[in-house]
């Protein structure tokens, strides 16, 4: 089995098949974004409380689960990194840091937006947009890290530890909001839960959810591959493909 | 349409958050997109480099 | 060298350059206490709004002040080049993690502990109040050193320095900071505060274990 995932790990050959993957994805994403907003936008009722206004949560929501998808995601291949040294998985944590960062602003914003509406102000410290704003100073502390560090390969080690630091303070950070939020603001139901979910509501909600992922993960491909050829810029397989690029603009 | 539009009253609360998301995710990919571009056309250029340096 | 004579080698050292170099050891101290007083000129000196901030405000100028002093850590080893032969030699470097973030709590988080006596009186702090502040302190002081210690071995030699270090610590301390104004403020209402107390010292078990690899991982990034 390690041969069949070295051969991924190989720069060269995940380059290439990347570059599949990633149309296909887009085109993945483009699809599940259009069944998702009409099923948000048009098809799913207006709810009973909120009206339509309601219809924030098909951005808000999805965002907020990348924004810690994208973490772990990084923390897993800081981990990788770390231990088995593979460029792939530095090229990876760099590449999805500036991703997971638009997330977690997206679900900041768009909640802040829907809180407008909902309770008059532009924002309440609620346990789980407060834990949102801490996360996003996680990802800004690491991509300026690793902004700050001139080699690439120990940039992407340094901010790897970092990652790694802040996945064990994730949960501890996410608790220790909640405490403090029920401190302030008396056992009241957490203001973002939905009472329960009707389904035509509900299935737009995870369809988005899956678009959001395969344009995380065409995005980071494409990031991926700058830093593959980053990386081996000097190999003759690289040199061969600029060459051959090179050669078809000016032929 | 018009109702579509006004989404019952909250239509700014809402296009502006599609807008936003629409904002971020597009300027994402295109931000990836220009970064392949820009290294294989700098990778291009230290190539022509090269090129030039070689002896005739 | 074994990791006793390692440990308080180091430690040893640390506390000799402070007494060499004394103001970089006070200013840090001085910056605690004119972030602590800046509050009333701020809030006006009415006493019962101090006494309902007090615990909060010396908590905030802690983190502030500790961050601050953070910054020097590794900073002079790395400038005279003993850093990276102490990460070269072989030496046990969870142990001088350890001991680095040891001294860096006598110079930076004992001293604190100290001055936060009369800050908080003058911010009409009560005396039982007073107590479970500095149980509070005691506890976050020593993790925040330890953490620190993790992160300034990450930044050590940076351009950005000391901002760099503030802008990544200061989101890592804030359940330090929820936990430890929450003992003050339940503290100051007369009731119980042990579980909050108990979360700190359960942080506190939980940097010690971890952390001193976390540093030693980061030095041997940096300076390998």
């Amino acid at each position: 089995m390690f041969t069949f995932l070295h051969k991924y790990a190989s720069l060269m050959h995940f380059y290439r098949l990347s570059t599949r993957w990633s149309s296909v994805l887009a085109l993945v994403t483009a699809v599940l974004m259009a069944w998702g907003l009409y099923g948000g936008l048009v098809t799913a009722p207006a709810d009973y409380q909120q009206g339509d206004s309601f219809r924030i949560i098909y951005i808000h929501v999805p965002s907020a689960w990348m924004s810690l998808f994208v973490y772990m995601c990084m923390a897993g291949a800081g981990a990788v990194a770390l231990i088995w040294r593979i460029k792939l998985a530095e090229i990876w944590l760099r590449a999805s840091a500036p991703l997971g960062a638009s997330f977690t602003f997206l679900a900041l914003v768009t909640g802040a937006i829907w809180g407008k509406p909902m309770w008059g102000t532009w924002w309440v410290w609620d346990a789980r947009l407060t834990s949102e704003l801490i996360l996003l100073f996680l990802y800004l502390g690491i991509m300026a890290l690793d902004n700050a560090i001139e080699d690439r390969r120990t940039a992407a080690r340094a901010a790897a530890v970092l990652t790694l630091i802040g996945v064990v303070n994730i949960p501890i950070i996410h608790y220790s909001v909640e405490w403090w939020s029920t401190l302030h603001q008396g056992p009241t139901v957490t203001k973002f839960d939905a009472p329960s979910i009707h389904v035509d509501m509900l299935i737009p909600l995870l369809v988005m959810a899956i678009a959001f992922t395969t344009f995380y993960l065409a995005a980071v491909l494409a990031r991926v591959r700058s830093g593959i050829l980053a990386y081996d810029r000097n190999t003759s397989w690289v040199r061969e493909l600029v060459g051959g690029a090179r050669g078809n603009a000016h032929g | 349409m018009a109702e579509f539009l006004a989404m019952g009253g909250y239509g700014g609360y809402v296009w502006s958050a599609y807008g936003i998301a629409a904002l971020v995710l597009g300027t994402n990919a295109l931000l990836a997109h220009r970064a392949e571009r820009a290294v294989l056309r700098e990778l291009a250029r230290d190539l022509d480099g090269d090129d030039d340096d070689a002896t005739a | 060298m074994t990791v006793a004579r390692v440990f308080s080698a180091v430690v040893r050292r640390e506390l000799r350059r402070a007494a060499r170099s004394q103001s970089e050891a006070l200013y840090p101290l001085i910056f605690f206490v004119l972030a602590v007083v800046l509050y009333p000129f701020a809030l006006g000196p009415d006493p019962t709004l101090l006494a309902a901030v007090a615990g909060g405000v010396v908590w905030v100028a802690a983190l502030l002040a500790a961050s601050l002093s953070l910054d020097t850590l590794f900073r002079n080893d790395y400038a005279d080049g003993s850093l990276e032969l102490v990460v070269l030699s072989g030496a046990p470097l969870a142990v001088v993690a350890l001991a680095k973030a040891a001294a860096h709590w006598l110079l930076s988080g004992l001293p604190i502990l100290l001055l936060a006596v009369p800050l908080a009186l003058a911010l009409e702090l009560g005396a039982q109040t007073l107590v479970i502040l500095l149980a509070s302190l005691a506890l976050g002081s020593a993790s925040m050193s330890l953490v620190g210690t993790a992160v300034s071995a990450l930044t050590v030699g940076l351009r950005g320095g000391g901002m760099l270090l503030a802008m990544l610590i200061l989101p890592l301390y804030i359940p330090l900071l929820i936990f430890g104004a929450a003992a003050t403020a339940n503290a100051a209402l007369g009731l119980g505060a042990a579980a909050e107390l108990y979360f700190l010292a359960g942080l506190l078990v939980l940097a010690i274990t971890l952390t001193p690899w976390a540093t030693a991982a980061a030095l041997r990034i940096r300076m390998g």
